[in-house]
């Protein structure tokens, strides 16, 4: 069967451009902004607004829990609801290299689909250039999200308070290794697959059970490490960890030894550390723990006014060590 | 994991931690080696629980560091000739030479590849019929049997475009330069590991033999390390200098002799020159005269820029043990992982790049 | 005989800078092909070079060193290792 492939024309503007904006897209994606097809998508808005962008060059595009498409709608949403806003709109460019097949095309776009869907959120603008073999590698994507930040809502990098205890939402490490398994080519006996999920909902109900959280952020790019030092850093506070108490999946720490890897500086796509108030800190956990992304939620340490802008772990054995950010590049193209 | 968890058992770490306290009754300098040792005695905070009398020196134990500035150099020039493409373990990217890194090279257009392997770079000469692919030789002797290996197959198999810059040095001999330069006041070294799976124990006798320094191989883990420390302090208490192998499950005092052969093959001693010690005779392999067709620096002729060796810059103190990280000026302020001066702040396995990841001696 | 390796694809376009060349893991073999086997760690395969360990067998452990197994791990000595810790942990214990 004839797979068909992107040419250039497609992203040329031309009649080939349109026929795939209404064959491929369209019917996938489909709501009333986008169908529209207007230049640009005019909105209305009441309250605070959270903006932000990223760009997406995971190599390889296809990997054990994701695509590229998953991972460019819940990264966007997920940096969203880390500021605790509410993730309403995406809009979505693609810059594809000359050669990808329609059919991984439209596989890309029915993961779009799909964690849009589950997230709530729409897709109401776009853009789809071409480029000349070898001038991109099979498939880049950008995604802007907007959302509403409701009020009293006041959650930011800044704002962590000597006291507060850490949250980890769960294992680290998957995304890092599952999208490395499949560049070298590892296998597994029970797979390693990407955590890539939208976590608005989780955010959602723990901001419901507490208006104590001060800070969010995910554990992207540089693990939870580098997470770690930036919150440090922002809050100018000190930040404590306990080893035994953060979460990874034997799949993780084997594929971590074997490649020699720390897991604390393993990408992660689904994952959040919240740094809550200690009055609220069980409450929230027992709420994230109901959540089927918050499943094995830890309290991984707390913060301090000491050593300001560094992470000291306590190992298992009871001794000292600072956790660094990352230094150089762990993986290239990990998101 | 097997062979890993049993290794970090915390109860047992605790108990031996109280043994060694039990044990030492005095001033007890011991010198861990190899750079993976540094590296894990920093990362599980060891120093943290050992008593105030046993003091942990970090030698010269990691190949890249101990690559002289010369050797670097030689490499990069050979990446800017035509037609050749240059093989490494990444540990070596970013490693500063006089002028430049393999690193930089490459964001100048050389052509230069990351392997994990020898095998890798085996592959991509056979890839690459009409290029030359030149694989950087550095390592210890658990590394040598690997870049033998490849030769031979290559041999074998009539791959005509392989070559290996050989840089190989050897452990014993480099141990031998340093206590004859007896700077340092040991009392106990804590030996390689997985050099010694592939030499064995024997080859360390001469050491607690002709410099009364007590000796125990060494594994990697929380409990290997410990165990290994008590063991030397119930040595060194005892006045009885002794080789150890208490890596039981991976070293023999033979040593594996399918790679000693290999070696022997390939190789043969001559001398290498290490950073911050100089050339020292004996201490390194080349090829010998039947597989000299495979000797990079034989069949590509470059020439050198005068080698420069950067300002301030201490490594050298620090790989033989006479100084620290924390003894350097440049150390955090100007020397970083990501703008290095010198290569042990590059190597994963370097004191400096060690001390600056995990360390909290500093504060 | 040709060696062909299902990892690292050396000519990947991604040269991630990862320092392996000092990391020794252990493995267990799970099949052999000629000089070459199957391994595996905690459910992670690789496929390695067993030119240095001729005689290794399937179900045994392996130490892996930049792609080539470099010595069999010898299961009596690592029980004996850890029979040896436990009791130089307890003998003559001071609290």
């Amino acid at each position: 069967m004839n797979d068909e492939t992107i040419l250039l024309a497609h992203g040329s503007g031309s009649r080939l451009s349109h026929e795939l904006i209404e064959k491929n897209f369209l019917p996938s994606l489909a709501n009333p902004l986008l169908a529209k097809l207007d230049d640009s998508a005019v909105l209305d808005f009441n309250g605070r607004l959270a903006f932000t962008t990223d760009s997406y060059v995971v190599s390889p595009i296809f990997f054990p829990g994701g695509d590229i498409g998953r991972l460019a709608v819940c990264g966007t949403i997920n940096d969203l609801a880390m500021s605790g806003a509410t993730p309403l709109y995406l809009s979505l460019s693609f810059i594809i290299e000359e050669g990808l097949t329609l059919s991984k095309l439209a596989k890309v776009v029915r993961s779009i689909k799909a964690a849009a869907e589950e997230a709530g959120v729409k897709i109401i603008t776009g853009d789809t250039k071409v480029v000349n073999r070898e001038s991109a590698d099979k498939l880049f994507i950008n995604t802007s999200g907007i959302g509403i930040v409701p009020e009293g809502i006041d959650i930011s990098g800044a704002n962590a308070k000597v006291g507060d205890k850490i949250i980890l939402s769960g294992a680290i490490g998957d995304h890092g290794i599952a999208v490395m398994s499949q560049r070298e080519g590892l296998k597994f006996s029970v797979p390693v697959r990407s955590d890539c999920a939208p976590l608005s909902k989780l955010v959602s109900q723990m901001l419901e059970a507490s208006s104590q959280i001060h800070c969010m952020r995910d554990p992207t790019r540089g693990g939870l490490a580098t997470t770690l030092n930036e919150l440090a850093s922002q809050s100018k506070v000190g930040i404590r960890i306990e080893e035994g108490n953060i979460p990874a999946h034997d799949g993780v720490r084997a594929a971590c030894e074997l490649l020699g890897f720390d897991p604390l500086y393993v990408a992660n796509e689904g994952k959040l550390i919240a740094m809550v108030a200690p009055s609220d800190a069980e409450k929230v956990l027992a709420i994230m723990k109901r959540n089927r992304y918050g499943t094995e939620a830890s309290i991984i340490g707390e913060v301090t006014d000491e050593h300001k802008g560094k992470v000291i772990m306590r190992t298992r054995l009871g001794t000292s060590r600072i956790v660094d950010m990352l230094i150089g590049e762990l993986l290239p193209r990990i998101c | 994991m097997k062979f890993i968890d049993e290794y970090r058992d915390v109860e047992l770490a605790k108990k031996l931690v109280s043994k060694i306290k039990q044990l030492s009754t005095r001033p007890t300098r011991l010198m861990e080696f190899c750079g993976g040792h540094t590296v894990s005695i920093m990362m599980n905070g060891i120093r943290q629980l050992l008593p105030p009398t046993v003091e942990m020196l970090s030698g010269p134990g990691c190949p890249v560091c101990v690559t002289a500035n010369a050797d670097i150099d030689k490499a990069i020039a050979l990446a800017h000739l035509p037609d050749v493409i240059i093989t490494t373990f990444g540990d070596m990217m970013k490693v500063p030479g006089s002028y430049s890194s393999l690193q930089q090279a490459r964001a100048g257009k050389a052509d230069i590849r990351i392997v994990y392997s020898t095998q890798d770079a085996l592959q991509i000469a056979r890839d690459n019929p009409t290029q030359s692919v030149i694989f950087i030789g550095i390592g210890f002797e658990t590394t040598a049997p690997t870049i033998a290996a490849s030769i031979l197959q290559s041999e074998n198999e009539g791959i005509r475009n392989f070559y290996v810059l050989c840089l190989s040095k050897l452990c014993p001999p480099i141990m031998k330069a340093l206590l004859d330069l007896g700077e340092l006041k040991l009392d106990g070294i804590v030996c390689p590991g997985h050099v010694s799976a592939i030499i064995g124990s024997r080859p360390y006798e001469f050491i607690p033999r002709n410099y009364g320094v007590a000796c125990v191989v060494s594994g990697f883990e929380a409990l290997d390390i410990l165990q290994s420390i008590a063991l030397l302090v119930e040595q060194i208490e005892s006045g009885k200098p002794t080789v150890e192998i208490a890596y039981r499950r991976v070293v023999s005092p033979e040593g594996n002799k399918t790679a000693l052969d290999l070696m022997e093959s390939v190789f043969e001693i001559g001398s290498a020159d290490w950073r911050g010690i100089g050339v020292v005779p004996a201490s390194g392999l080349k090829l010998r005269r039947k597989f000299e067709r495979f000797d990079a620096e034989q069949a590509f002729s470059v020439t050198l820029e005068p080698v420069r060796e950067a300002k301030g810059c201490i490594c050298g103190d620090i790989l033989r043990g006479v100084k620290t990280p924390n003894d350097c000026k440049l150390f955090r302020k100007v020397c970083t992982p990501e703008h290095p001066v010198g290569p042990c702040m590059v190597s994963s396995e370097g004191s400096c790049s060690a001390y600056y990841q995990y360390g909290t001696d500093y504060e | 005989m040709t060696v062909a390796f299902l990892w690292a694809k050396p000519s990947s376009p991604i040269t991630d800078e990862r320092k392996t060349m000092c990391l020794a893991v252990p493995v267990k073999v799970v099949s052999i092909e000629g000089s070459e086997a199957e391994v595996e760690i905690g459910g992670v395969k690789r496929r390695v070079s067993i030119m240095l360990t001729p005689e290794a067998r399937v179900g045994d452990y392996v130490l892996l060193h930049t792609g080539y197994a470099i010595n069999v791990i010898n299961e009596a000595e690592a029980q004996e290792t850890l029979k040896i810790l436990e009791e130089m942990a307890s003998l003559d214990e001071v609290h």
